[in-house]
C-alpha cells in the first residue's frame, strides 16, 4: 500500500504536504495552527497558484509560460486604469459594481490578447516559448509601467475589494476562484479533445504533426488559456492589494515554475496533472507560512525554492531513470 | 569458426542477453572476433544488431552474460573504456563535424586523448597525412567535410578511426549509400586494414556484398543467434533465409486493373538539394514502390506528399482536385495518409495509450462540442486491435509495452481508420518481426485490393519486388527509370540499377 503510495509523483506529494505541515505545526504550534493563519493563508496562496496552473498548462506541451506575470500586472493596470477613470461617474449604488464587471471583462481580455500574442510568437513563428515568453513579459510590464509611470493604480471602487477579501458561505472567494479553476483544468484536461490534443503534442510534438495533427491551433489555445488565467491572478492581486502596479507579485514567476514541477509536470512535456499542482500549491504556502511565521528572510525563502526546484527537478529525474 | 583458435579472440561476448522491459533484443549470444577478421552480422531490422553494438561499446549494460576484451572481462564497460581497448564504431551518419577540415575531424578524437588541453593544428594535419597513408588514401587534407560525397566520408571516418588507434571497427550499414564502384574500394581498403591486423565487424541487413571481405557470417534472428559460419558456406539465398527463417515469397501482387483511372498524379515537383522534376501517377488499388540509396531523395519526397516538406514548384492532384503543398493537415483531409520511418520519434506517443495512438488526429471526430466520449474511442480501438490482430492487453496500455510489429499495426490503424485515399508507408517493416512482416504486407494487399492507392518506400528490395505493382527507382533526386514488381526482374538486377 504505502509502496504503491510512494510509486505515483501524487501519492509522494500528498506525503511530502503532510510532512511539511506537521513539521510546521510542531515547529510553531500556536501560530501555524491558529485559525487567523489558516484563513490568511487561503487568502495568500490563489493567486500564485492561478499563476501556477497557466505555467503547468504550458509545460505540458513542452513549453513554458515566463509572461505570466508581466501578463496579470498588464491586464489588472489596465482594468485599474479603466475603473479610476470612470469610478464616480457612474451611479450603480456607489459600490461600483457595473464598473467592475466591465473591468474584469476588460482584463480578460487583455490576458487574451497577451496569450494569443505569445501563442503566435511560438506556434506560428516557432521560437522557443521560453525566450518568446521571457521577452513578451518584459514588454508586457514594460506596458504596465508606461501606462502607470511605474506608480500603483489607487482609487478603486469598493466592490473590487469583494474579489480578494470577500467570503462565499464562509469560504475566501479567491479559493473559491481557484477551486473553480482547478477542477475546470482538471476537466479540460482530461475529457476534452483539446486536453488530450494538449497532452499528445506535449509527449511527441513531431508524432503530432505527422499525425495531421492542428498543432498551431493547439498552441495558440494553450497560450491564450495561460494569459486568461494570468489575468485572473492578476485580478485577484489587484483586489488584495487594492490597487494595480506594474511590478506586483514579481517573486511569483519562480514560485509558480516551482510549484508545477513540484506537482509532477514534466518539463519536457506531455505528463503532469492538476491534482499534482494543488497538492505542491499547498505544500509550498505551508512552507512558504511557516518560514515566515519562524523569521526567515525573504532572501533566504527565495534561495529555499531555487533549491527545491534544482532538487525536486534531479529527484524526478533519477525516479525516472530508475524506472527505464 | 575462428581464424586461428590458438589465439586469444580481441572481442568475445559470452550468452550476452539484454533485455528491455518485456521485449528480449538479444538472447544469449556468443560471438568471437580475432585480430586481422571481418566478420559478417547480419539480420533483418529488429534482429538485435544494433543492441548487440550498443553491448559491444558499453553504451548498454547486458542484462546477462559478460564482454571480454582480450579475454579479461569487462566489468562495467562504458564507451570510454571500449575506446581506449581499441573499439570503435562508424555509424551510418558517420557522426563528423561537417564545418571542420577532413585534417581536423581525423585526428580529433586522438588529439582529444593525449590529453593536452591545445589542439595542435601542426601535429593534428601530420598525424592525419600519416592515417592516410597508411591505408592508401588521398584526400585533401584541407577540405571541409560537409562538401565531401557519402564516400569520402565514410573514408574519413574510417580514418578516424585507425587514428585513435582502432584495433576493432565496427561499421553500421556500411553500404546502404555506396554506389557499385566506391563499394568495391572499399572493400580493397577493408583488405588493407585487415593485413595491418585491424578486426572489422559488419553489421547489415544487406551483407551479399561484403561476404568476400569476411571470414565469419554470423545471423541474427529475433535477438537469438540462428546461423554461424565460414562466410564461404553462405550466398545471398541462403544468407536471406537464415535472416527471414523462410524463403522469400515472390508472389505477384494481385492484378490491376488496367483500366482504373489515375487517383494520384504529381506534375514537375522540385524541392531543391532533394529532388527535382519528380513525376508519376498512381491508380487505384495500385502499390508503387519507391527504392532509392540513403540519400537519394525518396523520404523528402514522400514526406513532401504528404505535406511535411514544401517543395519550390510542382503540383500534386488527387482524383483531380489540386492538394495545397507542404501542409499535412490539408493532405490528411484531402486522404493521403502517411505511415513515417521512424516509428519511435514519428509515428508513436510512446507513454501514451494505444487507444489515444490510434485515434491521434481524430479527437474532434470521437467528441461532441469538445467533450471526448472517451467510450467511443476505446470501442474504436478495439474493434482495430482486433480486425489488425495487434496482440495487446488493452486498448488503454501504453504503446511501449508493444513489440515494433504490434506498435507499426497501431500505426497503420491510426491511418486505415480515416479511411484514406493513398496510403505512403516509408519503411513498412522496419524494425518489425518476421511474422509480422507477412501480415503488414499482406494489410498493404488488401488496401490495394479495395481501391487504395499505396506507395511504398523501402530499401528492402524483396519487399519491393514482392508487393509492388511497378517499381520507380530514385538516384541523387530523379526518377531514373520504372521497373515492374513481380517476377519482373530479380533483387541483384535491382540492387545493380539503383548503386550503378
Amino acid at each position: 500500500m504505502m509502496g504503491r503510495i510512494l510509486q505515483s509523483t501524487e501519492g509522494r506529494l500528498a506525503i511530502i504536504t503532510l510532512v511539511v505541515f506537521i513539521t510546521m505545526s510542531i515547529l510553531a504550534p500556536e501560530r501555524f495552527l491558529s485559525p487567523a493563519n489558516l484563513t490568511s493563508m487561503a487568502f495568500q496562496f490563489p493567486e500564485f497558484a492561478i499563476l501556477a496552473l497557466a505555467v503547468a498548462v504550458a509545460m505540458l506541451t513542452g513549453g513554458i509560460d515566463l509572461s505570466v506575470v508581466g501578463a496579470a500586472n498588464l491586464s489588472a493596470v489596465v482594468a485599474a486604469l479603466f475603473m479610476s477613470q470612470f469610478a464616480g461617474t457612474v451611479a450603480d449604488g456607489g459600490t461600483g459594481t457595473g464598473i467592475l464587471l466591465a473591468a474584469i471583462a476588460l482584463s480578460l481580455a487583455v490576458g487574451l490578447v497577451t496569450g494569443l500574442f505569445n501563442g503566435i510568437l511560438v506556434a506560428t513563428f516557432g521560437l522557443p516559448p521560453i525566450l518568446a515568453t521571457l521577452g513578451t513579459g518584459l514588454i508586457y510590464t514594460g506596458l504596465a509601467i508606461a501606462m502607470t509611470g511605474g506608480s500603483a493604480v489607487m482609487g478603486l471602487p469598493p466592490a473590487v475589494a469583494w474579489v480578494g477579501n470577500g467570503t462565499l458561505l464562509d469560504i475566501p472567494v479567491p479559493l473559491v476562484i481557484f477551486s473553480a479553476l482547478a477542477i475546470a483544468l482538471g476537466w479540460v484536461l482530461k475529457r476534452t479533445a483539446f486536453g488530450l490534443k494538449t497532452r499528445m503534442f506535449g509527449a511527441n510534438p513531431l508524432a503530432a504533426r505527422y499525425a495531421a495533427m492542428d498543432t498551431g491551433r493547439v498552441l495558440l489555445k494553450v497560450y491564450a488559456l495561460c494569459g486568461v488565467l494570468s489575468a485572473i491572478a492578476g485580478l485577484i492581486v489587484m483586489s488584495r492589494a487594492n490597487s494595480a502596479k506594474a511590478d506586483y507579485g514579481s517573486s511569483y514567476l519562480l514560485l509558480a515554475v516551482l510549484i508545477a514541477v513540484l506537482g509532477g509536470v514534466n518539463p519536457y512535456g506531455g505528463y503532469g496533472r492538476i491534482v499534482g499542482v494543488v497538492l505542491a500549491v499547498l505544500s509550498m504556502q505551508f512552507l512558504s507560512s511557516g518560514l515566515n511565521l519562524l523569521q526567515v528572510t525573504n532572501f533566504a525563502r527565495e534561495m529555499i525554492w531555487g533549491v527545491l526546484l534544482i532538487g525536486v527537478m534531479l529527484i524526478n529525474l533519477l525516479t525516472f531513470r530508475r524506472k527505464s | 569458426m575462428a581464424k586461428n583458435p590458438e589465439t586469444m579472440p580481441l572481442v568475445t561476448l559470452e550468452s550476452v542477453t539484454k533485455r528491455y522491459a518485456a521485449i528480449t533484443a538479444l538472447d544469449g549470444v556468443d560471438l568471437n572476433i580475432h585480430a586481422g577478421e571481418a566478420v559478417c552480422l547480419a539480420g533483418e531490422n529488429g534482429s538485435g544488431k544494433s543492441t548487440l553494438i550498443k553491448v559491444l561499446v558499453g553504451v548498454e549494460q547486458p542484462s546477462a552474460g559478460r564482454v571480454l576484451f582480450d579475454g579479461v572481462p569487462q566489468t562495467r564497460l562504458t564507451p570510454t573504456t571500449a575506446t581506449s581497448a581499441g573499439v570503435q564504431v562508424i555509424f551510418q551518419d558517420f557522426s563528423l563535424f561537417p564545418n571542420l577540415s577532413v585534417a581536423e575531424n581525423i585526428s580529433m578524437t586522438a588529439e582529444r586523448a593525449t590529453g593536452t588541453l591545445m589542439v595542435r593544428r601542426a601535429r593534428a594535419r601530420a598525424r592525419a597525412a600519416e592515417v592516410l597513408a597508411r591505408v592508401g588514401v588521398d584526400l585533401d587534407l584541407d577540405a571541409r567535410v560537409e562538401r565531401l560525397p557519402v564516400a569520402h566520408k565514410q573514408l574519413v571516418a574510417i580514418c578516424r578511426a585507425l587514428a585513435a588507434d582502432a584495433r576493432l571497427i565496427i561499421m553500421d550499414e556500411p553500404t546502404t549509400a555506396l554506389t557499385e564502384r566506391e563499394v568495391a574500394r572499399l572493400l580493397d581498403l577493408i583488405r588493407r586494414l585487415k593485413a595491418d591486423g585491424v578486426a572489422v565487424l559488419f553489421v547489415s541487413h544487406k551483407l551479399a556484398e561484403v561476404l568476400e571481405v569476411c571470414e565469419t557470417v554470423v545471423v541474427l534472428r529475433n535477438g537469438a543467434k540462428v546461423a554461424e559460419g565460414p562466410a564461404a558456406d553462405f550466398d545471398s539465398a541462403s544468407l536471406t533465409r537464415a535472416m527471414t527463417g523462410r524463403d522469400v515469397a515472390s508472389g505477384p501482387p494481385t492484378p490491376l486493373d488496367a483500366a482504373a483511372p489515375p487517383l494520384l498524379r504529381v506534375d514537375g515537383l522540385c524541392r531543391a538539394g532533394a529532388f527535382e522534376d519528380v513525376s508519376l501517377s498512381l491508380r487505384a488499388g495500385e502499390v508503387l514502390g519507391v527504392a532509392g540509396l540513403l540519400g537519394s531523395g525518396r523520404t523528402t519526397l514522400a514526406k513532401a506528399l504528404f505535406g511535411l516538406a514544401r517543395p519550390d514548384r510542382g503540383q500534386v492532384t488527387l482524383n483531380g482536385a489540386a492538394i495545397p503543398l507542404g501542409d499535412p493537415i490539408a493532405a490528411a483531409a484531402a486522404g493521403i495518409g502517411y505511415v513515417p520511418e521512424d516509428r519511435l520519434t514519428e509515428g508513436l506517443f510512446l507513454e501514451q495509450s494505444i487507444a489515444h495512438n490510434i485515434a491521434v488526429g481524430r479527437f474532434d471526430a470521437h467528441s461532441h462540442s469538445g467533450v471526448l466520449n472517451l467510450k467511443n474511442l476505446w470501442e474504436e480501438a478495439t474493434v482495430w486491435l482486433k480486425r489488425l490482430s495487434v496482440k495487446a492487453p488493452d486498448p488503454t496500455a501504453p504503446v511501449r509495452s508493444l513489440s515494433g510489429g504490434n506498435q507499426q499495426r497501431v500505426v497503420l490503424a491510426r491511418w486505415m481508420a480515416r479511411k484514406p485515399r493513398v496510403l505512403i508507408l516509408n519503411g513498412p517493416s522496419v524494425g518489425v518481426d518476421v511474422g509480422s512482416k507477412a501480415e503488414i504486407h499482406g494489410i498493404m494487399a488488401d488496401l490495394a485490393a479495395k481501391g487504395l492507392g499505396v506507395i511504398v518506400i523501402s530499401d528492402d528490395l524483396p519487399e519491393l519486388l514482392a508487393t509492388c505493382h511497378r517499381i520507380l527507382v530514385m538516384k541523387d533526386g530523379i526518377i531514373t527509370e520504372e521497373v515492374s514488381g513481380g517476377a519482373g526482374v530479380t533483387e541483384s538486377e535491382l540492387s545493380h540499377r539503383l548503386a550503378s
